[in-house]
């Protein structure tokens, strides 16, 4: 077990990812703290979504896809060959970047996964408990047996967190979940993200820089090893307003004021 | 200021040939309209028309006291059945079903099939029937002074319900009727969740190995062969190799009236692997068809593949998958070689009651009578190419209603 | 409700939940895939099957005394009461039934596949197409009434009953013709559709007509994609049973005469076996020995076709 065990949820040691022979991510060392928001952030293409999803082992997803290096949750290295990716997901909940809700019942969206893991208490309680937690709960209450595409783009991503926070996990995984929404819609998400981090780690990318400044605790900077490389990794990570006021790193300080490229 | 042309001023010309070509191109497709309804027409052309009938015993002489035979009540009926028929031959249909049992038409229709006896000496087409009656009518009182000139339709419901016979008046599709759905049931229950198992497969778990090309390749290739080739296959297998099983020996269900494998169960096994790839192949395109975004959606909070494939791969493939199916099965329902590969009946006249029941079908009954050199026998073909097609056009209506009624909402 | 800790944290309503992440045998899900490993590996057993059963059988004809491969692969009489087995009778109606069918199928397939796809307006196509899908869709042996009752009359009529016999290729070449033709046109449809709007663009942009630019460029582009719609379709036409079955004929006559009578390895399949069988006798295993040459000449087209098609779609890819 490792010292830090109570304060990290998620390590990094010398993570690299690989599809094929390209190398997405190389060698990431970061610490993400407990029942924080942690911001990736960084030029597009950089490797933000593949570093996130390398968390939950939904990088596994695309065939010819490899790691290197570990990723520790509570300690233990998701990537060890007896870990179950199911298991690691259970723990580990995802938010995608386009809503992608059920073609089911708002209910059902929410009760399913529940379902699945054995759920055994009252699945009414739980379904009203985390679509209230999910700040959908009053728009919703009288139509939880309408399908959850007939919902706005807003309510469908907040949807799809009720469906993650359903079955309990530890962490919640989000990739860039308010970029396909307006910024009334993006609002809510940012305010429900300040709830949800009472209860849960959450890890979000975003390539909006105002965003991971409002919302995030601690910010990862990342960019493309060098000029010449395709692969990025993380320069620096810290708090998220030194990050922003006093980067330790030129590229970092570049980026963030807007001279970057 | 103008400048010298070294462009031929070939337009005008180029335009013309365009044109003409637009025209072939156009008449080319309407071809194909052409032959289809010309089918469609030959088909009904020969459902329909004039027939000569002479009868054995003309049905004017039977009638009794000056009742004619269509008003006799059944007890007359069974009365001239005795007086015509040899002794044997009566107490033979008395043992089959009593007469008490038979029903008035049932008795009625005995008299006409065995003392009236009636035979088509000559039969014509719709069209001929429409536009030169007065010739025919000319021609059956010259040729045929005993023959009755009657305008018949081949396609009836008696023809529809009546069993298979081999007097083309009384013949009819009843038992290929149920050989047909006997076999195509068996053959979607076997076929589709194996087909949409392997799709699965293929689709959500198939990683990219030499095994896994060697199936996808192979299941290509099985969509190509001939299906008279099916047809052997079915024969060397299923009726003499598997004997046991098909023809129900290992359940202790033999039918009496089947000693070996040619039995529906065999014809449908048969059919079953020939569809087998058009059924694989449709479902692959349809699961192929369901968002990514949906599986990542299931995987992200932890379900497993199967739980993903289950509940929503599955579901939101389902219609396409349906689609392809009946589209399948239709291709069955038409098929002919395999089956008399395998051995359909040429005449039975009982229904099948079991998988191990002797068989035919619709398209083998359409074969069988078209066949046949007497024309009573096309103008029955005829008939039953109607009941097939229209049975063919309802599926595939069906399968184009499902495609329209989900296509879906991603 | 079940209450657990899980570092730290209270959990609830999961009284199953592991503390761990290590796997577990997940009993149902190894045999589910299993299972459908299993379906998937239904067809090769076909396709072995096919080989041996065929393979057995026609072994067992040429390993009769009476028959020779040689003999086989080049006599020109096939009549097996007398002992001779000279399949070229049977293949040369094959031969002739399928020509005439692709001289059919090929031009007429081909001109409205680029009539669909280049000239038909969207509202025409949408009639068209589902015309030339339920064509595709007619059982055979309906094509084979339509044949006997139809066609061979009409022929007859035009050339003379004394020239064209009540059974006879043309007649069963004719309509088979017509059977492909919706597979050649929606084949090569496709392929003429998947050629880049760029490349149109490219040539309407240098002032060709509309005729010029189909001809001259589209259809070039899509060469390989009809190459392969062709072959399709004389493989179709070289297996296709139920026609030559009920218009062709029944003897091995080895003529090149479209107008007589004959016997196509598929006809003389479907006439042996749907007879009286034995399953020891010469005609039995016979037939095995044509199917199974049947199997390999289009299976080999087949592939040819599959080889063409994959090429083809590596261009634009």
């Amino acid at each position: 077990m490792n010292a830090n065990n109570d304060q990290y949820v998620l390590q990094t040691r010398n993570l690299s990812v690989y599809y094929g022979d390209f190398k997405a991510v190389t060698d990431v060392n970061i610490n993400i703290p407990r029942n924080k928001i942690t911001a990736i952030i960084g030029p597009s293409g950089c490797g933000k979504s593949t570093l996130l999803r390398a968390f939950n082992r939904m990088n596994e997803l695309v065939p010819g896809s490899r790691v290197e290096g570990e990723v520790l949750f509570n300690g233990q290295n998701l990537y060890a060959k007896d870990v179950d990716p199911v298991e690691v997901r259970h723990r580990i909940g995802m938010v995608f970047q386009k809503p992608n809700p059920f073609p089911k019942s708002i209910y059902e969206n929410v009760a399913w996964g529940a379902r699945i893991h054995g759920y055994r208490g009252n699945m009414d309680e739980l379904v009203e408990r985390c679509l209230v937690q999910a700040a959908l709960w009053d728009e919703v209450k009288d139509i939880l047996h309408r399908s959850g595409l007939a919902l706005s783009g807003g309510q469908q991503q907040r949807l799809c967190i009720a469906r993650a926070i359903a079955v309990q996990p530890e962490v919640i995984l989000m990739d860039e979940p308010a970029s396909a929404l307006d910024p009334i819609a993006t609002l809510k998400i940012e305010e429900l993200m300040q709830e949800l981090k009472k209860s849960y780690t959450i890890v979000i990318v975003t390539h909006n820089m105002q965003q991971a400044a409002r919302v995030s605790d601690y910010t990862a900077m990342m960019m493309l090893v060098d000029e010449h490389s395709r692969s990025g990794t993380v320069i620096e990570f810290d708090e998220t307003h030194k990050i922003f006021t006093r980067p330790s790193d030129k590229r970092t300080e570049d980026y963030v004021t807007g001279r970057f490229g | 200021m103008s400048r010298p042309n070294i462009f031929e001023d070939n337009l005008p010309t180029r335009q013309k040939t365009a044109s003409v070509w637009q025209l072939i191109f156009l008449s080319a497709t309407v071809v194909g309209i052409i032959f289809l309804s010309t089918l469609l027409i030959n088909i009904l052309n020969s459902s329909f028309g004039y027939v000569a009938l002479e009868a054995r015993v003309p049905p004017e002489t039977l009638a009794v006291n000056g009742v004619p035979l269509e008003e006799l009540p059944k007890e007359e009926l069974v009365r001239l059945l005795q007086e015509h028929l040899s002794s044997g031959a009566f107490n033979k249909l008395e043992n089959e079903k009593p007469f008490e049992k038979r029903s008035r038409s049932e008795v009625y229709d005995l008299v006409i099939s065995r003392i009236v006896k009636y035979k088509v000496v000559e039969s014509w087409n719709l069209f001929e029937s429409l536009f030169r009656a007065d010739e025919i009518r000319a021609r059956v009182a010259e040729e045929f002074p005993e023959a009755e000139l009657r305008f018949m339709s081949w396609l009836t419901v008696d023809t529809i319900r009546r069993p298979q016979s081999s007097e083309a008046l009384l013949a009819g599709m009843r038992t290929a009727i149920l050989g047909s759905l006997w076999t195509i049931v068996i053959t979607i229950i076997v076929a589709f969740p194996l087909g949409v198992s392997a799709a699965i497969y293929l689709e959500e778990y198939a990683q990219d190995n030499w095994i896994n090309r060697l199936i996808r390749t192979n299941i290509n290739n099985l969509a190509g062969v001939p299906s008279i080739i099916y047809g052997m296959l079915g024969l060397a297998i299923f009726v003499r190799s598997l004997e046991k099983l098909t023809s129900g020996a290992v359940f202790g269900l033999v039918d009496p009236t089947t000693a070996n494998g040619r039995t529906i169960l065999s014809a449908a096994l048969t059919l079953a692997l020939l569809i087998l790839p058009l059924i694989i192949i449709n479902a692959q395109e349809a699961i192929r068809a369901v968002p990514q975004s949906l599986r990542r959606a299931s995987l992200g909070l932890g379900a497993t593949k199967w739980q993903t494939v289950w509940w929503h791969v599955l579901p939101n493939a389902l219609p396409g998958i349906l689609t392809g199916t009946i589209l399948a099965v239709s291709r069955a329902i038409g098929e002919t070689a395999p089956l008399v590969v395998v051995g359909a009946s040429t005449a039975i006249t009982f229904d099948p009651t079991s998988p191990f029941s002797k068989f035919t079908t619709l398209p083998i009954q359409i074969y069988q009578w078209t066949a046949r050199p007497q024309g009573e026998w096309r103008h029955l073909a005829a008939a039953a190419i109607i009941v097939l097609l229209t049975l063919l056009l309802t599926l595939n209506a069906t399968a184009i209603l499902l495609r329209n009624r989900f296509t879906k909402r991603f | 409700m079940a209450i657990r800790k899980e570092n730290g944290r209270i959990i609830n309503g999961y009284p199953n939940r592991r503390a761990d992440l290590r796997k577990h045998p997940r009993v149902r899900e190894t045999i589910i895939q299993a299972l459908l490993f299993l379906a998937g590996f239904v067809s090769i057993f076909t396709t072995i099957g096919i080989v041996y059963e065929l393979g057995k059988e026609a072994l067992l004809f040429f390993r009769t005394p009476e028959v020779n491969l040689w003999e086989f692969l080049t006599g020109t009489s096939w009549q097996p009461h007398i002992e001779e087995f000279g399949v070229l009778p049977l293949a040369l109606s094959t031969l002739i039934t399928s020509s005439i069918a692709m001289m059919i199928a090929i031009p007429l397939g081909l001109t409205a596949a680029i009539y669909l796809s280049e000239y038909a307006t969207e509202r025409v196509r949408k009639i068209l197409k589902p015309t030339l899908e339920v064509l595709a869709g007619i059982p055979t042996i309906v094509y084979g009434y339509f044949a006997l009752t139809f066609v061979t009359p009409l022929l007859r009529s035009i050339f003379g009953e004394d020239v064209v016999e009540i059974y006879n290729m043309a007649s069963g070449g004719l309509v088979m013709g017509i059977l492909i033709l919706p597979l050649v046109a929606s084949m090569s449809e496709d392929a003429l559709h998947a050629v880049p709007n760029a490349l149109r663009e490219a040539a309407f942009g240098l002032g060709a007509t509309r005729l010029e630019v189909a001809l001259k460029v589209v259809v070039p582009a899509a060469m390989s994609g009809i190459a392969a719609a062709i072959i399709v379709g004389i493989s179709r036409a070289i297996g296709e049973t139920m026609i030559v079955a009920v218009a062709v004929g029944a003897g091995p006559n080895f003529t090149f005469n479209p107008f007589r009578g004959a016997e196509t390895m598929t006809g003389y399949i479907v006439r042996i076996s749907g007879g009286d069988l034995s399953y020891d006798s010469i005609d039995y295993n016979s037939i095995f020995a044509i199917g199974l040459l049947l199997f390999f000449i289009t299976l080999t087209l087949n592939i040819i076709s599959q080889r063409i098609v994959r090429r083809f779609r590596e261009v634009y890819e």
